[in-house]
């Protein structure tokens, strides 16, 4: 069984054609990064899989289940999770109620405790959310999504707009995690995707360009010429 | 054992606070003359309202158009059922309650599908069909006239509710419950869960949360507390009429909210105040009040951006922040 299967989804936002008759499928634990210029449909594809927005047509399954047609939170429920791209965060809250709302509030309240001490935030637990530093509220993005020991997880460029020394902190998180997590990446710091990848799929137009380990991805002469560059040393 | 109550109580000045100002409320009748009892009454009827609109607003994040709705509709129900003959408090006052909620999971079902500035426009449009409703259906709401006549309710107590002071103590009972039930809800986990849509709907469904039957709750609750406000109100004025239910209402009901302060609960309570005094003092001198309470408004918007509570609040705090309407 996969832990995400996406069968032939098309999703269009009037006349833009943003993800075209796309397959995915990604099996248990794996480490799967998805890559591809600006607007080539990563976040679309999270959001489809997510249940945040319905694709025209196609179907998705998690953990053989045809979720295609269950609502967000009912798809939260099956052990799916995931960051977002800019932060989404209960921004007036502490931390720690950032977490407990996370817990669904009535479960533990030691259990948020021993959550962020477990990572290392407890001493900032008072602090509202908003006045955490911007690598901080990157590794609480990461945070919401982990406290609820999730199966399948959809991170979101977690590593977008922080220092490099955040983005090791953040990586090392994500390569900490159990794998029995299947955990599926969009990031544009090469260095994190081939740091984190099993495998890594590239998306382009709406379309899997192509799919492969990292070395193969390397050294893949069309990815090489439409995302990493042509010389492929660079980043896009 | 003495020593560490006294610290206990200095340590906690709200519960002083609170005390002191349950204490005044409850003396208050004793040392005020007709009109301020009457006035007083007003405030507290108005100030559950204004904490049920508070629910909505400040804690859900919804800024609903349509409050006097319920208000209103509640009002009518208690005023129907007493011309049908019902004059005990307790059944219409489940009856103002009950229909009021009936009205509101019916409406949210359909209104709580939008959002922001869509959600104000169609809870606006709702709100002014009933009002339409209960101006032309003359057989049962009595039209543009109203319905007159409605007396003082029978509790089944030995103490007449005739007698003003009574009912003020019917009312103050009535006001400190509310308080006190909306406290605990907003600390409540289904309170952090509502406050969680607030602060971002497609985080919580991120989390697992049906944000919309969370939505719809919270929409439920305000109704039924602003129901109880309609049942008070028809009682205390003896009349109602669909200006209750206009725009015009629903828009007087947000203002005591942001005045006052959103997302604060005591806050729309200090709005209900301001505006109901300024309204019976300033209306005393002059037919163009609304002028004033136009620059009590823009001064609120300038220079208390999270009401008069929020405002003083900032100032006890030493210029920390305070955080109302989801700022």
């Amino acid at each position: 069984m996969k832990a995400l299967e996406v069968k032939d989804i098309t999703k269009k936002y009037g006349g833009l054609k943003v993800l075209r008759h796309l397959s995915l499928s990604v099996a248990p634990g794996e480490r799967r990064a998805i890559i591809g210029p600006n607007g080539a449909g990563k976040t679309t594809l999270f959001n489809t899989i997510t249940g945040l927005s319905k694709p025209d047509s196609g179907k998705i399954y998690i953990f053989g289940k045809n979720v295609t047609r269950l609502s967000a939170y009912h798809r939260a429920r099956l052990g799916l999770s995931r960051t977002f791209q800019r932060n989404n965060l209960f921004f007036n809250l502490t931390l720690l109620d950032n977490i407990n709302l996370a817990l669904h509030v009535n479960r533990s309240p030691q259990k948020a405790r021993d959550f962020l001490q477990h990572w290392g935030l407890y001493h900032r637990k008072n602090v509202k959310v908003k006045e955490l530093s911007y690598g901080e509220q990157r590794q609480v993005e990461l945070l919401l999504a982990l406290v609820q020991s999730p199966r399948l997880m959809l991170l979101d460029e977690p590593t977008a707009g922080i220092s490099q020394g955040e983005s090791r902190v953040i990586t090392r998180m994500i390569q900490g995690l159990p794998r029995e997590v299947t955990v599926i990446i969009i990031e544009h710091d090469m260095e994190v995707v081939f740091n984190l990848a099993d495998r890594i799929t590239v998306l382009n137009r709406g379309q899997i360009l192509y799919e492969g380990t990292a070395a193969e991805v390397r050294t893949h002469p069309a990815v090489k010429e439409i995302y990493l560059g042509s010389a492929g040393e660079e980043g896009p | 054992m003495k020593l560490t109550e006294k610290i206990d109580f200095y340590q906690k000045p709200r519960d002083f606070w609170r005390g002191l100002i349950t204490l005044i409320l409850i003396l208050t009748p004793l040392g005020i003359n007709s009109y301020g009892l009457s006035l007083l009454t007003q405030v507290l009827i108005f100030g559950i309202l204004a904490m049920s609109l508070d629910i909505l607003i400040g804690y859900t994040g919804l800024v609903s158009f349509n409050h006097a709705t319920f208000f209103g509709v509640s009002a009518y129900t208690t005023g129907i059922l007493f011309y049908c003959g019902w004059k005990n408090f307790w059944l219409t006052l489940g009856a103002g309650i009950a229909v009021s909620t009936a009205l509101a999971i019916l409406l949210g079902l359909v209104v709580l599908r939008s959002s922001g500035p869509y959600f104000l426009m169609i809870t606006l449009a709702f709100g002014q069909m009933i009002f339409a409703l209960a101006w032309r259906w003359r057989s049962l709401t009595g039209g543009d006239d109203g319905l007159p006549g409605i007396s003082r309710p029978d509790l089944g107590l030995p103490v007449s509710m005739e007698n003003n002071i009574s009912f003020y103590y019917l009312v103050l009972v009535f006001f400190l419950a509310t308080l006190f039930a909306l406290w605990k809800f907003v600390h409540s986990p289904l309170g952090m869960s509502v406050v969680g849509v607030r602060e971002s709907e497609s985080r919580m469904q991120a989390l697992g949360y049906n944000t919309f039957g969370l939505k719809l709750a919270a929409y439920a609750l305000a109704a039924a507390v602003s129901g109880l406000a309609g049942v008070l109100y028809v009682y205390f004025t003896g009349f109602i009429s669909p200006q209750e239910l206009n725009w015009t209402m629903s828009g007087l009901i947000i203002l005591m909210v942001i005045i006052g302060g959103a997302g604060t609960l005591v806050g729309p309570v200090i709005g209900a105040a301001v505006i109901l005094v300024l309204q019976n003092l300033i209306s005393s001198y002059t037919d163009r009040w609304p002028l004033f309470m136009g620059i009590l408004f823009i001064l609120c918007v300038m220079y208390a951006r999270n009401g008069i509570l929020g405002y003083f609040l900032k100032l006890f705090k030493g210029g920390k922040n305070h955080e109302g309407i989801g700022s």
